[in-house]
């Protein structure tokens, strides 16, 4: 992984929609893992706590969004600055086969952890083979 | 321009490629550090200064504080660190792998000597507040002029 790919990446408005905010928006960088009963998302968003964070689900988009903490002290000077804080957002595409109700989030040392269950349907089952 | 060819006596136009490659990318990075705003190295860092201390933040999410290491000596602070890949369970596969993992370490020139007794470090959020204090004796001192009166 080279470190341009490490570095915050500041997030594209769709075309022709302008934002109104005055703060800079990023991607955050997330990890999805995928198993039998569940998919899990990880995201990092540095600067973020639970009560900054919020998930929406309309229709078959997932939508996250953060607000970070501003760190900027008063009363000092700046040396340099390698990061900015800002917002963060990103959405992602579900398939049908989550169950929606039972999706958990959870904000544990700036990384949001979503959890989203595999309806019980789209769950693999195991057919057992009697002798006849 | 000669080519140079340690230790071969045959010209190797491959390696010469090489060369050419690393010095543009050289260039590259130095094009880049000057923009000014990301030095591009992990963890990012910011640093404010007043006549009593230095304010450092640093973007580290997902790190045990518990496992930071950070060391400060005359005037360079040192921070190192894991950052550690969760496990996959059985039968489960990345669909997506964006976030780093693995160990870093990162040094930082500081504008004064720090008084190590009274540094200290937040993890909060998956930022790093690190509070370091000047030492009483390289603390700015104002100096009066006095007015020549005779």
């Amino acid at each position: 992984m080279t470190a341009k790919e490490l570095r915050k990446k500041e997030a594209e408005a769709p075309t022709h929609v302008e934002r109104s905010e005055q703060c800079p928006v990023f991607v955050p960088p997330v990890d999805i893992r995928e198993s039998v009963s569940d998919v899990v998302l990880l995201a990092d968003m540095p600067g973020v706590d639970e009560n900054n964070v919020d998930v929406d689900l309309e229709g078959d988009v997932l939508t996250i969004r953060g607000h970070g903490e501003e760190t900027t002290p008063q009363g000092h000077s700046l040396n340099y600055r390698e990061y900015r804080s800002g917002n963060y957002e990103r959405s992602f595409t579900l398939s049908r086969d989550i169950d929606r109700e039972a999706v958990t989030a959870v904000m544990k040392n700036g990384v949001l952890r979503l959890t989203l269950p595999k309806a019980k349907e789209a769950q693999p089952k195991r057919i057992t083979v009697k002798a006849g | 321009m000669m080519w140079q060819v340690p230790g071969g006596t045959y010209w190797n136009p491959f390696g010469e490629l090489a060369r050419v490659n690393r010095e543009m990318s050289r260039l590259a990075d130095a094009f880049r550090g000057v923009q000014g705003i990301d030095a591009g190295d992990f963890p990012a860092a910011s640093m404010w200064t007043n006549e009593d201390q230095t304010l450092m933040t640093v973007e580290l999410p997902d790190v045990n504080p518990e496992e930071l290491d950070i060391t400060v000596k005359d005037t360079v602070l040192t921070l190192r660190g894991k950052r550690e890949e969760e496990a996959l369970g059985e039968n489960e596969k990345y669909i997506r792998q964006e976030r780093g993992t693995g160990s870093f370490v990162r040094s930082f020139s500081l504008p004064h000597r720090v008084d190590s007794e009274k540094v200290s470090a937040e993890y909060r959020n998956g930022i790093l507040y690190l509070t370091l204090p000047r030492r009483d004796m390289d603390k700015p001192r104002k100096i009066a002029v006095k007015a020549d009166t005779a």
